[in-house]
């Protein structure tokens, strides 16, 4: 009975922990994904997407 | 007993129930309209600045935003017209960083999403390009 309880104690503790690590921590590694995907799309750094409009600039 | 089981019944489902948002955290939320058209804007000016860049007279600063350097680098005639974009790209990037963060459910990630901003801005810069190093001193790629 006791040994039950301290388990369903052991468990809501390590559910609790789990829910705040997810909430708390700064995923960093999505972070840096993310913040390179934004950077190819402004820097136009992945070739392919869509080529520069850039014409105007290289006929004077 | 019958309470502790069902406790434990309550947990597991709670469990099931947060662990798409624990895969959702692997990926960052990046396609809302704001963030877009933050995109689009920026873009859009790098075509103006990148020539900034490459003379020199705008770099990339350590805390993920740019700053003229080196007004003298740029002619005298372009040099309000670069302030003036650096102003503006500035804004977008503060709030692409605040847009981000929002985003993603945590206004106080800010601060972490920009020096993540600054470091891969940084490694991504062109051969030539100037960038702010960890003190703050300003150097060549």
């Amino acid at each position: 009975m006791k040994t039950t309880f301290l388990a369903a104690v052991l468990l809501l503790g390590g559910v609790t922990a789990g829910c705040v690590t997810i909430n708390i921590y700064f995923p960093a590694a999505a972070a840096e994904k993310a913040a390179d995907k934004i950077i190819d799309d402004i820097w136009q750094l992945k070739q392919g997407a869509k080529p520069q409009p850039d014409l105007q600039g290289e006929a004077k | 007993m019958k309470a502790i089981a069902r406790l434990s019944l309550w947990l597991f489902l709670s469990a099931l129930w947060f662990s798409p948002l624990a895969l959702a955290a692997a990926d960052l939320e990046i396609n809302t309209p704001a963030i877009t058209s933050l995109k689009q804007g920026m873009q859009q000016r790098h075509a103006e600045l990148s020539g900034y860049y490459a003379s020199g007279a705008v770099g990339l600063t350590r805390d993920g935003l740019v700053a003229v350097r080196d007004p003298a680098a740029a002619p005298l005639a372009q040099r309000q017209m670069m302030n003036s974009l650096v102003t503006a790209e500035n804004q977008d990037r503060q709030a692409l960083y605040r847009e981000i963060s929002r985003a993603n459910g945590h206004p106080e990630w800010e601060d972490e999403v920009r020096s993540t901003f600054a470091q891969r801005w940084i490694s991504k810069a062109a051969a030539g390009w100037w960038y702010q190093n960890a003190s703050g001193a300003w150097t060549r790629k």
